[in-house]
């Protein structure tokens, strides 16, 4: 304190920072360390993610392989209050009514269902995003996408979903095979039937980035309109579109499985989750853990990535973070 | 407020017209064909005259401007005739449903009142428990109540209606064996036994659509709450000594409801949507499982008619939720 008093000029000295600047996303992950839900959703997500894309090489079963000796067999645990049941440890999951192992069909479907949702939720996003930042950016588009992004919130989504997948299922069976089409036809219509509220939500925050000063700077200096998009105004709306882009993972997983469900997705050999709990349901009352397995890991994926998207949500708003 | 009603009543002609038009040419595009059904001894020329005569051989806008005339002008007159005994209709081409040869709207009348009363009698329902949890979970934020219906809603929200379904069956209709798992529609309810019967059969499709209103709306009740209770109006009504309930449930209440109305507004062409699967899983022979069924049959004016009633709901819905938004808060007038 003395010698602040006797040296004024110290206190105009920059003050040196006391740790060195922090990243933003070291502090959005510090906040979303709080929050357990979005935990335990987002390492669900990471381990079912991996359980597909590895387990095929761990658990080396051929998901299509018919075995009609041991058909019919029930799941390992079963063993516990039954002892006369069918069950064996090379089937710990049981097998269908063809004797098609059900661990290696429940992995061969949550590739199939994190596949589509993947793709259908990162085609969305790319549309949403550029329709949003055309719209929020350039005055002159912002009226007639606006009007578009409207209308196609008021078509009725899964009848018209149901309609395009019933009709266009065998030209594109057609010309890129049975799965490949189908694949290519459900990321493409729930993609398209998906992307406004990202779209709306991306407009918004272009809207009032687009007043602010270091966009005038960035123009005054001259610089281009598709580069102030790209280094100036994309990364500055990451946050809303990772909040959407779980959401929309979400919407996409239970879409198809709807579809699957309904009798209109893939080919009835290719397992999906959907798939498979819909072809369980005539016999559910004699095993009714080929309804319940495919069920529960829809539900617990579908679960875990909300809850990611809520813990996000929280993380990455600077208003909330820090609390 | 009533020039914007108007207003926004026009600006819906052009969004009905446009989606209409989507439908149609969606259908136009599809390459399914009506005749594939008929045997192949049947001539060419015969099946072109067939095709004639479903009205296809036209070119795109003749058959677009005919669906229109038939479903805009003519259903209308047939419906007129029928409250007032007229005879406007007499006579003039309806809609056909080519699975059947009968007026689509016929059929549509007859499944409608089974899908209303589920999809109905589940969003009461729903709205009727999600609205007690969001007013409770967020006068008590953080507590034990708070975090298990945050829960339980997050786990509504997540499991899918074609999981649940099926679940309950098994419970219910298979182990248990108290509720019957297929919805019978003859079921006529004329005294109490039979009432007794349609009560139950409508348990299970009715909580399983309800699952997926109250999971949503408890929420947005309860964010809203929160948003109301730290105001300065709040504490102006302690202040000057109102009772408790009083400021909640009239005072916070009122105010919270205000987004959370046009959000059940909103929520009603969804919910349709989602019957789609419901009535499919409890056997419901209601409007969801008629557009199935033509969706298989490829029978495409039954399938344009039935979207079309979908996409009106949507707009319908949108613009109930916009004029109540209007009128229950003075605040916000679009005039």
């Amino acid at each position: 304190m003395t010698d602040q008093a006797t040296d004024p000029l110290a206190a105009l000295k920059d003050k040196e920072p006391s740790k060195p600047p922090r990243s933003q996303w070291i502090d959005v992950w510090e906040q979303l360390k709080h929050h357990k839900g979005a935990l335990f959703g987002g390492g669900f997500l990471i381990f079912i993610t991996l359980a597909v894309i590895f387990g095929p090489y761990i658990w080396q079963v051929d998901p299509q392989a018919l075995d009609i000796r041991n058909r019919d067999m029930r799941p390992i645990y079963v063993a516990l209050w039954d002892g006369n049941a069918k069950v064996g440890w090379f089937r710990p999951l049981g097998t269908d009514n063809l004797g098609r192992d059900i661990l290696a069909n429940l992995i061969a479907g949550g590739r199939a269902s994190m596949a589509v949702g993947w793709a259908a939720m990162i085609l969305a996003l790319v549309i949403g995003t550029g329709v949003g930042v055309v719209a929020g950016y350039f005055k002159k588009a912002d009226f007639w996408l606006m009007r578009l992004t409207d209308l196609v919130l008021s078509l009725p989504i899964l009848p018209l979903l149901l309609v395009a997948v019933t009709l266009f299922r065998e030209p594109l069976r057609a010309s890129f095979g049975p799965e490949g089409g189908m694949f290519i036809l459900i990321v493409s219509v729930v993609g398209l039937t998906s992307w406004m509220q990202t779209a709306r939500i991306v407009r918004g925050d272009i809207l009032a980035l687009k007043e602010r000063e270091f966009i005038l700077a960035a123009r005054s200096i001259g610089t281009t309109p598709g580069k102030i998009i790209r280094r100036h105004l994309l990364p500055n709306v990451v946050s809303p579109i990772m909040v959407s882009a779980t959401l929309g993972l979400a919407t996409a997983i239970i879409t198809e499985s709807a579809l699957s469900f309904l009798g209109v997705g893939f080919p009835s050999d290719f397992p999906t989750w959907g798939k498979l709990l819909a072809d369980a349901v005539q016999r559910m009352e004699q095993y009714p853990e080929r309804v319940v397995l495919p069920g529960i890991l829809i539900s617990l994926t579908v679960l875990g990535v909300n809850y990611l998207g809520d813990g996000l949500r929280d993380a990455l708003d600077p208003r909330i973070r820090g609390r | 407020m009533l020039t914007f009603t108007i207003r926004r009543l026009i600006l819906s002609i052009p969004t009905l017209l446009f989606i209409s038009l989507v439908i149609f040419l969606l259908l136009q595009l599809a390459p399914g064909d009506p005749m594939a059904q008929v045997p192949l001894t049947v001539p060419p020329e015969v099946k072109q005259k067939m095709r004639e005569a479903l009205g296809l051989g036209q070119p795109l806008h003749v058959q677009y401007y005919k669906w229109m005339v038939q479903f805009f002008w003519i259903e209308p007159q047939v419906l007129f005739d029928h409250w007032f005994g007229t005879t406007f209709a007499e006579g003039k081409q309806r809609v056909i449903s080519w699975q059947t040869r009968s007026p689509v709207m016929d059929i549509v009348v007859q499944r409608m009142p089974q899908t209303l009363w589920v999809v109905g009698l589940s969003y009461i329902v729903g709205i009727l428990i999600a609205l007690p949890i969001g007013i409770y979970s967020a006068y008590r934020q953080y507590s034990v109540f708070d975090q298990t219906g945050t829960f339980i809603t997050m786990i509504g929200f997540s499991i899918p209606p074609f999981f649940t379904g099926p679940l309950l069956i098994v419970l219910f209709s298979v182990q248990l064996g108290w509720l019957p798992s297929i919805y019978d529609t003859t079921l006529v309810v004329t005294d109490w036994a039979t009432f007794k019967l349609q009560f139950f059969q409508m348990i299970m499709p009715v909580m399983v659509l309800a699952l997926q209103t109250t999971a949503q709306l408890s929420r947005y009740m309860r964010s809203s709450m929160l948003d109301n209770l730290g105001q300065d109006y709040v504490r102006t009504a302690r202040a000057k000594g109102l009772r408790e309930g009083v400021v909640v449930m009239v005072h916070v209440l009122r105010n919270s409801m205000i987004p959370v109305i046009t959000v059940i507004a909103l929520g009603v062409p969804a919910i349709f949507g989602g019957a789609i699967i419901t009535e499919n899983v409890f056997k419901v022979n209601g409007i969801g499982q008629l557009l199935l069924t033509a969706l298989f049959a490829n029978d495409i004016p039954m399938v344009m008619t039935l979207t079309f009633i979908f996409a009106i709901l949507i707009v319908l819905f949108n613009l109930i939720a916009d004029v109540l938004y209007g009128v229950l808060d003075p605040r916000i007038r679009y005039d």
